[in-house]
C-alpha cells in the first residue's frame, strides 16, 4: 500500500449545542493519518458528536473544524441507513454521487462487496438484509468511496458477536490499507482489538489522550481511571 | 469529477414532466379521437334532457358528416358561452335576449326552430287551487295562498319566462319577503327535485318533466295556455366576433335543423307517444 | 330505503348488462383520472420532495399555500380553468375547452396540492432517516430529491392513488371545462349529476355504484402491488 498522503485535522476549542445541551465545550484535538483512533466515553460525553462534528455533519457553535487540505472521508453509523434498491445498487449510488463514472463504479462496487464477503448478495434488496450484513456493507460503501478517513460510530453496537467479529476484521483490514481510523465503541474489549490510541473525552473535553496499550493499565486522567473501574456516573 | 447535480436534477425533473405529460396528452387525444369535424352548440338543459338531440344529432351527422358537441347549459349562460367564443352555434330558447344577443353583434342572425310549451306542474292535492289553463290566474292564486313555489333563479330561458309571468300576474315574488318563493339557482332538473321534494309548484318545460322519474306527488297543474308556448331559436356565433368560429360547419348546423329534413326529425320525437317539439321554422331564406 | 336497494339492482344491470356506452363512460373516466393523477403526481411529487428535504425562502409560505389549496372548492378550480381555456381567456388559441384535455387539466390543478401534501410528509419521514447518510455521502439537498422520491415510492403509490381518487371523484369543475358533452366529456360523475338531474336517482346511485367498484378495484390494484413490493424490498 502506498504510503498515505499527509494531512491534518485540527478541532480548536470546539463547542456544540444541542438542543439546549452543550454537547461539546471547547474541545482541541489533532488528527493525521495513519493511526486508529478510538473514541472512549461514558454515555452523552460527546463522543458521536464529536465524531459528526469532525465529518462536518454538525457546525460547531463556536470553534474551528480545520482541514489542512480536501480529505476524501466517509462515515459508517450505528443503524446502517440502506436505500430502497439492491446492495450493489446502493454502492453504485455512493459512487456515482462522487462522480464515478462507469465503467469503474461497477468495478469499484463490486470489489467492495468482495471486500466485505457480500458478493453473493449482490443483487438482494438491501433493507431486507440481516443488520450484520447491512453493516458490513455500510462498510463496503464507506470503503468504495476509497477515504483517507473514516469515521465509525458505534459501528457493531447492535450487533451479535458474530457479526461484530466480522465487521472488526473488516475495519482492522481497512485500517491496514492506510485509511484513518476514527471510531467510538462502548465495547471495552473492541477498542483494545482495534485501537491503536484513546481519546477519552469527558464532559465535552478531550480529557486524555494515550496509546492504547497504556490506557487500559494506566490511564492518564482521573475521569478515566474511575471510568474503567466502571465507577463514573453514567449521565 | 465534480458532477453539476443541480443541472442533472433539472435536466432529470425536466424529462420527467414531459413524458408525463406526453402521455396524459397522448391519453387525452386517444380518448377525444377527433373523427373529423365537429361543432360545439351550446343549448339548453330542456332540449338535451329531454333526449332530443339523442335522436337529432346522429341524423344531423348522418346527413353532414360533421360531429356536434352540445353543451348543454341554462340560455343566459348558454348566451354566455357564444359571447366568449366557446360555441359555434347557440340553441336556446328565450327571444328577447336572443335579439339582443344578435343586435350586439355576437349572433349572425337568429332563426326560429320550434316551440315547445311550458307547464305549471304542482302537488296532486293543489292547495293553492291553481289547477286550469291560465297561467297568469294559477300563479296569482298560488301567491295568494303562499303555497311553495320552486323558482330556477338561474337566468335561463324557462326563468325568464317564469319571471314574465309573475310581472303579468302583478305580482313580485322576489321583492317582498316571501316564504313560500324558493330560489334553487340550479337547473331545470335540480329545481323539479326541489319541487318534489318540497311538494311545491314549479314552472317547466313540458320535454324537461316527461323525461323527469322523480316526481313524488307532484303532477302538471296548469297548460295550454298560448302564452306558455316556448320559442326555440338557432343562430351562429359571429365569426367577425371570434375568428376562430367554425362557420360553414355551424352554418350547415343551422341550416339543417331549419331544413324540412331537420324539421321532419324534430317532429319525429316522442316520449310515451308525446310530441315533444314541434317544428316551425319558417322558410323564409 | 326503497331507492337504495332499487340502485343496487341497477347497479348489478349496469355492470352485468355489458352496457357500451356505460362502458365507454367509465373508461374515459378511468383514462381521464388516470391521465390527471399521473400529470398530478409528476408535478406534485418533486414539488412535496422538494418543500420536505430543501432550504430556500418561501418554503413556509409554500407550505402554508399547499395546505390552504387543500380544500380548495372544485367549482372555483373549474371556473378558473374554464376563464383561461375559454376562446376569451389568455390560453384560449388552444381551443381545448370543452375536450378532454380540458378535463385533464382541471382534475391536474385538484391532484397536485393533495400529492405534493402527501409526498411531502412521506418525503420528510425518510429525509429524516437518511439526511445524515446522505449528507455524509456527500448527496447534496437537490440531488435528494429523487433519490427520496425513488425510495419512497411505495407510499408515494398510495399517494397517487389518492390523487386518482380526487380526480375520478371530481364532479364541479368536470361539468364547468368539460361541459358534459355525450361521447365526448361526458364521465361517470358527470352522468351522475345528468341523471339526478333528470330525477332517475335509482340510476344515478347506481352509477354511483359502478363509479366505487371500478375505484375500489384500482386501488385494490395498486395497495396489493405496493404490498408485494413492500414485503421484497424492505
Amino acid at each position: 500500500m502506498a504510503e498515505a498522503r499527509p494531512f491534518q485535522l485540527e478541532a480548536r476549542g470546539v463547542s456544540v449545542v444541542l438542543g439546549g445541551v452543550r454537547a461539546l465545550d471547547g474541545l482541541d484535538l489533532v488528527l493525521e493519518p495513519g493511526l486508529r483512533t478510538v473514541v472512549l466515553g461514558p454515555n452523552g460525553a460527546g463522543k458521536s458528536v464529536l465524531l459528526r462534528t469532525l465529518h462536518g455533519l454538525i457546525a460547531p457553535a463556536a470553534g474551528t473544524v480545520s482541514w489542512s487540505r480536501p480529505v476524501r472521508q466517509a462515515m459508517v453509523f450505528q443503524r446502517p441507513v440502506m436505500l430502497r434498491r439492491s446492495a450493489l445498487a446502493n454502492l453504485r449510488y455512493a459512487l456515482a454521487v462522487n462522480g464515478v463514472a462507469e465503467p469503474e463504479r461497477t468495478s469499484r462496487a463490486t470489489a467492495a462487496l468482495a471486500r466485505v464477503g457480500l458478493e453473493r448478495i449482490a443483487d438482494r434488496p438491501a433493507r431486507v438484509l440481516s443488520g450484520g450484513e447491512q453493516q458490513r456493507l455500510a462498510l463496503a460503501r464507506a470503503w468504495a468511496l476509497r477515504p483517507e478517513i473514516l469515521f465509525l460510530d458505534e459501528p457493531t453496537a447492535s450487533l451479535d458477536p458474530g457479526a461484530t467479529a466480522e465487521v472488526e476484521r473488516v475495519i482492522a483490514s481497512i485500517a491496514a490499507e492506510g485509511t484513518r481510523i476514527v471510531m467510538t465503541t462502548h465495547n471495552l474489549g473492541q477498542a483494545r482489538r482495534l485501537a491503536d490510541e484513546i481519546v477519552f473525552i469527558h464532559a465535552g473535553r478531550a480529557a486524555e489522550r494515550t496509546a492504547a496499550d497504556r490506557f487500559f493499565d494506566q490511564p492518564a486522567s482521573n475521569e478515566a481511571r474511575l471510568f474503567l473501574q466502571g465507577e463514573l456516573p453514567w449521565k | 469529477m465534480e458532477m453539476n447535480l443541480p443541472r442533472a436534477f433539472w435536466r432529470l425533473s425536466l424529462t420527467w414532466i414531459a413524458a408525463a405529460t406526453a402521455a396524459a396528452t397522448l391519453l387525452a387525444a386517444q380518448s377525444a379521437s377527433a373523427q373529423g369535424t365537429f361543432i360545439t352548440v351550446a343549448s339548453t338543459t330542456s332540449t338535451e334532457q329531454s333526449g332530443l338531440f339523442k335522436q337529432l344529432l346522429p341524423e344531423f351527422t348522418k346527413a353532414t358528416g360533421i360531429e356536434a358537441r352540445v353543451v348543454a347549459l341554462g340560455t343566459g349562460q348558454a348566451l354566455d358561452m357564444g359571447r366568449r367564443g366557446d360555441a359555434d352555434v347557440v340553441f336556446v330558447h328565450d327571444k328577447v335576449a336572443e335579439d339582443k344577443f344578435v343586435a350586439d353583434g355576437w349572433g349572425v342572425r337568429r332563426f326560429e326552430v320550434m316551440y315547445n310549451d311550458f307547464v305549471i306542474v304542482g302537488p296532486k292535492a293543489d292547495p293553492a287551487k291553481a289547477r286550469g289553463k291560465d297561467v297568469i290566474e294559477g300563479l296569482k292564486k298560488i301567491a295568494a295562498a303562499g303555497a311553495p313555489f320552486a323558482s330556477r333563479a338561474d337566468k335561463s330561458g324557462t326563468h325568464a319566462a317564469e319571471l314574465r309571468y309573475w310581472k303579468a300576474a302583478g305580482v313580485d315574488p322576489t321583492q317582498s319577503k316571501t316564504t313560500w318563493y324558493r330560489e334553487t339557482g340550479s337547473g331545470m332538473g335540480p329545481t323539479l327535485n326541489t319541487a318534489s321534494g318540497m311538494n311545491a309548484y314549479a314552472l317547466t318545460d313540458r320535454g324537461t318533466w316527461l323525461s323527469f322519474k322523480n316526481r313524488g306527488e307532484l303532477e302538471i297543474v296548469v297548460e295550454g295556455d298560448q302564452r306558455l308556448f316556448n320559442q326555440y331559436g338557432v343562430m351562429l356565433v359571429n365569426p367577425a366576433k371570434h375568428p376562430h368560429v367554425k362557420k360553414e360547419a355551424g352554418q350547415k348546423f343551422v341550416d339543417w335543423v331549419i331544413s324540412p329534413e331537420g324539421q321532419k326529425a324534430i317532429a319525429a320525437y316522442k316520449i310515451g307517444g308525446e310530441q315533444l317539439f314541434f317544428p316551425n321554422a319558417k322558410p323564409d331564406r | 330505503m326503497f331507492e337504495i336497494f332499487a340502485s343496487l339492482g341497477v347497479a348489478l344491470q349496469l355492470i352485468g348488462g355489458a352496457d357500451p356506452e356505460l362502458w365507454s363512460i367509465v373508461l374515459l373516466s378511468l383514462k381521464l383520472s388516470l391521465a390527471s393523477a399521473v400529470a398530478g403526481a409528476a408535478i406534485g411529487l418533486p414539488l412535496g420532495a422538494l418543500i420536505a428535504v430543501g432550504t430556500f425562502p418561501g418554503r413556509r409560505a409554500l407550505i402554508v399555500i399547499l395546505n390552504a389549496l387543500l380544500g380548495l372548492p372544485s367549482v372555483v378550480v373549474g371556473l378558473v380553468v374554464y376563464l383561461l381555456l375559454s376562446r376569451a381567456g389568455p390560453l384560449g388559441e388552444f381551443g381545448i375547452l370543452f375536450t378532454p384535455a380540458a378535463i385533464i387539466v382541471a382534475q391536474t390543478v385538484l391532484v397536485v396540492p393533495i400529492v405534493a401534501a402527501l409526498a411531502r410528509q412521506a418525503a420528510e419521514d425518510a429525509w429524516g432517516e437518511y439526511r445524515e447518510q446522505l449528507t455524509s455521502l456527500g448527496v447534496s439537498r437537490l440531488r435528494a430529491v429523487p433519490t427520496i422520491l425513488w425510495d419512497t415510492r411505495f407510499s408515494l403509490l398510495t399517494v397517487v392513488m389518492a390523487g386518482f381518487g380526487r380526480a375520478a371523484s371530481e364532479v364541479g369543475a368536470v361539468m364547468v371545462v368539460g361541459g358534459n358533452i355525450d361521447g365526448v366529456t361526458r364521465v361517470m360523475t358527470t352522468a351522475i349529476a345528468l341523471e339526478t338531474s333528470k330525477g332517475d336517482l335509482p340510476l344515478a346511485l347506481g352509477l354511483g355504484v359502478v363509479l366505487i367498484a371500478v375505484v375500489l378495484a384500482i386501488n385494490a390494484g395498486a395497495f396489493g402491488i405496493r404490498e408485494w413490493s413492500a414485503r421484497h424490498h424492505g
